[in-house]
């Protein structure tokens, strides 16, 4: 791509749609059962319903109705008091009906907003327009002949549709606001965010406009987004590949493109006109929905704690730093590792700083998300021992690092290891005197250089003894002992 | 006629229908006389009734969310016109 253009300033426009597959038990609209697609034979979760044959009669799953209304409360919306679902008519293999069951003028939630935490520290509102229930699809596999395998075990698993306004003004806030609707709906228990299994699935609608102007220029629906990253990437290469066209005269085309993980591009999806005419109409299957209010509450009564709420609790009761609580409730997983750290007796602040410390790098070492943090084998329990041993000085830090490690690789007992590996604390004044005077006379002349003033060669003195000892010693005592008996020999 | 040519070609193009210039003449005509006849109920006065998509004096059909056991794969396959490794078999559809 030719070099950036700077004048005239453009900022973004740019709406999210979030699909949510919600974690029930049964289907949208039949008792099927909610499989792992990826785990799963194709097509052993079916029925007449989902699969589409004549006669059948849909019903509503009850629970996906509450965890929608969950997550409408969670997202600040109104939830609408009279519901009514749609049929959405078009053709495609994976939808066996010819038509697909949503929710069109009469959506489930509307009007909410949503705090997103931006890298800076600061927050912005973005506005969410509305939230809606859906069934989703069957999956398609293309094969090289021209022809097509679908699996309907996905067909009818509840579907809710999360909206914003166009409210979102780059890649860092559109990152932000995925990383928040994520942590809500695990939160909730709801959704589990798993991209890379299709289970959460975003789209960004984008479009550019000089800064100051409100227009609202072309835009594009951008789609294979199968995770936070390439959703960041996808919108920032977007965003520039758009204010290129207008820059050199073009206008840009109101389309849908797709990422190219491999080539790091957006590229067309050309679509038929035809196939936007979905010609709603109300599902005549489907007798109206009515939420009371009373409903509504009872609902509300059941939600767990949302991160927000966690947030503002690490940081009040147990003391954490805004930045390190937002780290932690980010993943609700991470968040339940932390609690149950502290449970397990351990200072919050000093679990906090091990967790954000060596966990989180054994894990980007190992390739692991954050939430991926319940598959290592260190448990909340042993990074509390492990802090223990710390304090009573049964080991030092380097030594409590390194337990960790073996314990992460390798798993195995705290105890054990400690024992196996040599690694518990030598306090012992005299082995450690030992230890400093071999030093001390094995590097004559860096002891000469101390004696002549240069204070720092102590360091590498140091840094002998602890090696000698295999990273070992009380460091606090080597030091003392170190500068003890080099004064000995002034 | 209540119904355009051109809207009963774009109407049979979304349902997937090839119809010949004949067809779609005669499509026009009888379609649109369907539409005029359903017309005739513009003849009633609804403003105090409000509208509704089901006739039926019914609200919250909701079921509980247990699993019940659906079909076999070998029955789910049973009316596919091709199958292979448990999936159907279409022919596969671009744009
Ligand atoms: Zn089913």
């Amino acid at each position: 791509m030719a070099t950036k253009i700077q004048t005239p300033a453009y900022e973004a426009v740019i709406g999210m749609e979030v699909h949510a597959e919600l974690m029930t038990e049964s289907k949208m609209f039949c008792r099927c059962a909610v499989v792992d697609l990826t785990a799963a034979q194709p097509n052993t979760a079916v029925c007449p319903v989902c699969l589409g044959m004549p006669g059948v009669l849909p019903v509503i799953n009850q629970q996906a109705i509450e965890y929608g209304i969950m997550v409408g409360l969670a997202l600040n919306c109104e939830i609408a008091e009279f519901n009514q679902f749609a049929r959405k008519n078009y053709f495609y293999p994976d939808l066996p009906k010819g038509y697909q069951i949503s929710q069109y003028e009469f959506p489930l939630a509307v009007n909410g907003y949503v705090m997103i935490d931006l890298p800076d520290g600061s927050t912005k509102r973005i506005g969410i327009r509305r939230a809606h229930l859906e069934e989703d699809t069957g999956k398609n596999t293309h094969l090289s002949d021209g022809t097509s395998l679908v699996d309907f075990n996905r067909s009818g698993v509840p579907l809710l549709e999360i909206v914003t306004e166009p409210d979102i003004r780059n890649a860092e806030e559109a990152e932000a606001y995925c990383r928040k609707l994520r942590a809500i709906l695990q939160y909730l228990g709801v959704n589990s965010g798993d991209m890379s299994k299709g289970v959460l699935r975003v789209e960004a609608n984008i479009s550019v406009r000089p800064v100051g102007s409100n227009e609202f220029r072309n835009r594009t629906e951008v789609k294979n987004l199968n995770s936070i990253r390439n959703m960041f990437r996808a919108t920032e290469y977007e965003i520039e590949r758009q204010i290129q066209v207008w820059e050199s005269g073009g206008s840009v085309v109101q389309e849908t493109r797709g990422w190219d993980e491999q080539k790091q591009k957006t590229f067309s999806q050309r679509s038929k006109e035809s196939a936007h005419d979905y010609r709603y109409f109300p599902e005549p299957d489907l007798p109206v929905l009515e939420i009371s209010r009373e409903w509504v509450e009872r609902v509300r009564a059941h939600m767990p704690e949302l991160p927000d709420t966690k947030r503002e609790r690490f940081m009040n009761a147990l003391g954490l730093s805004a930045y390190d609580a937002s780290v932690l409730v980010a993943d609700r997983p991470i968040a339940d590792y932390f609690e149950n750290a502290v449970k397990a007796g351990g200072d919050a602040k000093i679990i906090a700083n091990w967790m954000m410390g060596e966990l989180f790098r054994l894990m980007n070492k190992s390739g692991l998300e954050r939430e991926q943090i319940n598959e290592i084998s260190v448990k909340p329990e042993q990074l509390v021992e492990v802090i223990q041993l710390i304090e009573k000085k049964t080991i030092n830090n380097n030594a409590g690092k390194k337990v960790l490690e073996i314990v992460y690789n390798k798993g195995g007992e705290v105890s054990h290891i400690i024992q196996s590996e040599g690694l518990a604390q030598q306090s012992d004044e005299g082995v450690l005197r030992t230890a400093v005077m071999q030093v001390l006379d094995q590097n004559p002349s860096e002891v000469t250089r101390w004696l002549n003033g240069e204070e720092k060669v102590i360091k590498f003195l140091m840094g002998q003894v602890m090696r000698a000892m295999r990273g070992t010693g009380d460091a606090q005592a080597v030091q003392r002992l170190l500068e003890e008996e080099l004064n000995k020999r002034k | 006629m209540s119904l355009s040519r051109a809207e009963v070609e774009h109407i049979a193009e979304l349902a997937k229908l090839n119809l010949t210039e004949a067809e779609l003449d005669q499509y026009a005509v009888q379609l649109s006389a369907i539409l005029d006849y359903i017309a005739e109920l513009n003849a009633l006065n609804t403003d105090d009734i409000p509208p509704t998509a089901s006739v039926l004096p019914l609200k919250n059909v909701l079921a509980a969310d247990e699993v019940t056991f659906g079909l076999e794969q070998k029955a789910a396959l049973a009316n596919a016109p091709d199958a292979e490794a448990g999936q159907f078999r279409v022919q596969a559809i671009f744009e």
